[in-house]
């Protein structure tokens, strides 16, 4: 045991180039966090609308790494799991080259999630990201995170979480997202996971919004999938963290603690109790409301609308289920259908307003998911309820790792068009339109 | 800095509460005070809800006066009893999920050093033996194998008193409590133990009938943590209710349990020593003069 054990090297089995980056080697002269002691500071505003990009073919983990370079991030905790793991070991590689200031594994995410807690309640910027059951695994945590009034983003790289385990796509843990109370973004692509995440932290920290944002996409089809992002340059960075800023003091004791940090008196069984409970709650939900104003200005709106005026149907669809909604509206087209489409990027808070003004006169719509439960469909429904008399056709939905086939939206555009009865689509996933009892009687039947 | 927080605005002196205008003018803020002089101060925690003659809550006033920055500590806890008591003291607080302290404080540390630097800011975990022993066990161990830089206090009154009565990993092994009708089936869980096979810089046990012992180990663990590593104190605070211990034998049920299972043991690791020596002045574990007869005189 005399002699020092030798450096492991590490073995590359995948012979990938981007994930099994070295630390940078000090050879004395060439200080590794030269380049981050080198990036500046520029305004949020600058980054997002006017700094020059130039565009770079990357997957979807490469753009979260190159998201937080660019974000003066000072702490991230990482813990393995598929399909998030390259990302979270990319951020590591960051950690390594200086642009992340702290940085460990956890021990599994309920850890890490509390450590996020800490980090952001000692009043620095923290990042993390999981998926599937390492979402639901840190949701007491995660779910907290709003109430504690700490701003962070967590990314969500979304896969099957249910029996039997599985690691394919698939993106039913949004659902379990929605109802924390923090602000919840949904990425198309690459280009999407790069600006939500930066734009992400800018909203996150804003006095009238101290909350964290989650960022979602569809495991594997945005994380391993290559895409063109157009990034800016690598020298500039976020303004840091200022953690005077927040709604709710930081606890460094540089302040006088946050009173609800310090009494419990939300414990105890009486109407004060109650009370206290319910308007934290309001001002949390409030918080989320506050944040629409700067989801417009950084990140241009909550969602996008392409050829919905005066279409014959119109595809509402957030994730990577845009991507295969927008080849659908170009088949369509070939068949001589006029087809519109609403991604919607931001699901918390929800663009209700927009879609009841964009859906008024729209007779058909359709909801293409990659999860069974359908929170989509459920949330358009909701919103644009009495707002518009259009059929919402709740559907195709693929799930466990199912690819979507572009027809399905096509099938389904076509007979909702026709009246033709869909193969696909459940009598219950349709709502909306004019009323047909034999529907309403089967829809009661099965709930 | 933070002295700040605890001092009045120019002119509001006389519209201050009384209990706030005590805690400027005479509590420990900024000050050296020692257990020796209670009730000469005031104190970061007096009223509480917790019941009467609560040895955990002695044991608390004891650890806070024990800090050696107050106005620069921010405590960390989990549901128990602890929280009630701890939550009221003059210290930041942090309340956060079942179990999840010692995770929290990896976080709050490591960001606190970040802002900070060198300035202390000293992080200290103080749950119950259910948040540590059980539900916080996992982040307990890992935040000691990493050597996170801060105390975790284990207040071990040996049952889960804040539910009602329930088993607990440091019962002892055939305790009779609800969830365990028929006695505990297994040993109180050797938590001292884990903590020196994690590596912590510092362990020790005590209880709280000696005041001037548990300020002692409290300082160490704080002061060692900020630099060296991981530091543990695990402390028997009876339940007296669900013990059943007559209020005016809290003290001597302590007493029989030290001589019992809980006595005193101190373990401070070679680097935390040195450091205490070095940069605390710390005598005790300077190595032991020679006797004048070994040391050859000059001819």
């Amino acid at each position: 045991m005399s002699e020092a054990l030798e450096a492991q090297q590490k073995t590359n089995p995948q012979g990938d180039p981007i994930t099994s980056v070295a630390a940078p080697k000090s050879d004395g002269k060439k200080d590794p966090h030269a380049d981050a002691k080198r990036q500046k500071i520029v305004t949020p505003e600058y980054m997002f609308h006017e700094a020059p990009r130039t565009k770079e073919f990357i997957t979807g983990s490469e753009a979260a790494k190159e998201a937080i370079r660019r974000s003066n991030v000072d702490l991230a905790v990482a813990y393995p799991i598929t399909p998030q793991s390259e990302t979270m070991q990319l951020v590591g590689v960051l950690y390594g080259e200086g642009y992340v200031k702290e940085y460990y594994r956890g021990e599994e995410e309920v850890g890490v999630m509390a450590a996020i807690a800490g980090g952001s309640r000692s009043g620095v910027r923290c990042f993390t990201a999981t998926a599937g059951p390492g979402t639901l695994r840190g949701m007491e945590g995660i779910a907290s995170w709003p109430g504690h009034r700490l701003p962070a983003v967590a990314m969500f790289t979304c896969r099957v979480v249910n029996a039997p385990l599985a690691i394919q796509p698939d993106n039913i843990e949004v659902a379990y997202l929605l109802n924390c109370g923090m602000i919840v973004f949904h990425a198309e692509n690459q280009q999407d996971m790069f600006d939500f995440i930066m734009a992400g932290f800018a909203i996150s920290e804003k006095n009238d919004v101290t909350l964290p944002v989650g960022v979602c996409c569809d495991g594997f089809f945005v994380t391993h999938a290559r895409g063109y992002v157009r990034m800016q340059d690598r020298g500039i960075k976020l303004p840091p963290r200022e953690a005077w800023r927040g709604a709710v003091p930081v606890l460094d004791a540089e302040n006088p603690p946050a009173r609800l940090s310090r009494d419990a008196p939300v414990q105890k069984s009486n109407f004060m109790a109650y009370n206290i409970h319910a308007v934290w709650q309001q001002e949390v939900w409030a918080a989320v409301e506050r944040s629409r104003k700067y989801i417009s200005k950084y990140m241009g709106g909550m969602l996008t609308a392409e050829n919905v005026e005066g279409a014959d149907a119109v595809i509402i669809a957030s994730g990577s289920a845009c991507a295969q909604s927008r080849e659908a509206v170009r088949l369509c087209k070939e068949k001589g259908l006029n087809v519109g489409l609403i991604k919607v990027r931001s699901l918390r808070p929800f663009p209700t307003q927009e879609l009841r003004q964009l859906c008024g006169k729209v007779k058909l719509i359709v909801v293409p998911e990659f999860n069974y439960v359908g929170w989509l469909a459920k949330e358009v429904a909701t919103a644009i309820y009495g707002y518009s008399k259009a059929k919402i056709i709740g559907g195709p939905r693929v799930y466990g790792g199912q690819s979507m086939p572009v027809e399905l939206i096509v099938d389904e555009v076509e007979s909702g068009l026709t009246g033709k009865k869909s193969t696909n689509v459940a009598l219950s996933s349709i709502m909306g339109g004019a009323v047909n009892p034999d529907e309403v009687a089967h829809f009661m039947r099965s709930i | 800095m933070s002295l700040d927080y605890v001092k009045f605005s120019n002119g509001f002196e006389k519209f201050m509460p009384k209990e706030y205008r005590d805690m400027v003018e005479h509590g420990p803020f900024g000050k050296k005070v020692s257990v020796s002089q209670m009730g000469s101060f005031k104190e970061v925690l007096e009223e509480h809800p917790m019941c009467a003659g609560c040895a955990m809550t002695l044991f608390i006033r004891l650890a806070m006066i024990a800090f050696p920055n107050p106005e620069d500590t921010i405590t960390v806890g989990t549901a128990g009893c602890g929280r009630l008591a701890i939550s009221q003291a003059a210290i930041p607080f942090v309340y956060g999920n079942y179990g999840d302290q010692n995770g929290v404080a990896s976080g709050l540390s490591r960001g606190l050093r970040l802002r900070f630097g060198d300035k202390p800011k000293d992080v200290v975990v103080m749950a119950g033996d259910g948040g540590t022993a059980d539900i916080g066990f996992q982040q307990v161990l890992h935040s000691w194998f990493r050597k996170e830089r801060f105390t975790t206090i284990m207040l071990d009154n040996e049952v889960y008193g804040n539910t009602g009565g329930q088993e607990s990993g440091m019962t002892n092994r055939g305790a009779v409590l609800k969830m365990a009708p028929l006695g505990k089936k297994f040993e109180k869980m050797d938590m001292v133990q884990m903590a020196k096979v994690a590596g912590c810089a510092y362990v020790a046990t005590v209880v709280p009938n000696n005041p001037r012992r548990v300020e002692s180990v409290i300082k160490k663990a704080v002061l060692i943590a900020r630099e060296v590593g991981s530091t543990y104190i695990q402390a028997y605070t009876s339940c007296n209710i669900e013990y059943a211990i007559p209020t005016d034998k809290v003290m001597e049920d302590a007493k029989t349990v030290e001589n019992d299972r809980y006595a005193f043991s101190e373990y401070v690791s070679d680097e935390a020593k040195q450091y205490l020596t070095e940069r605390y002045g710390y005598k005790e574990f300077l190595s032991k003069p020679a006797t004048p007869a070994a040391i050859p005189s000059k001819a």
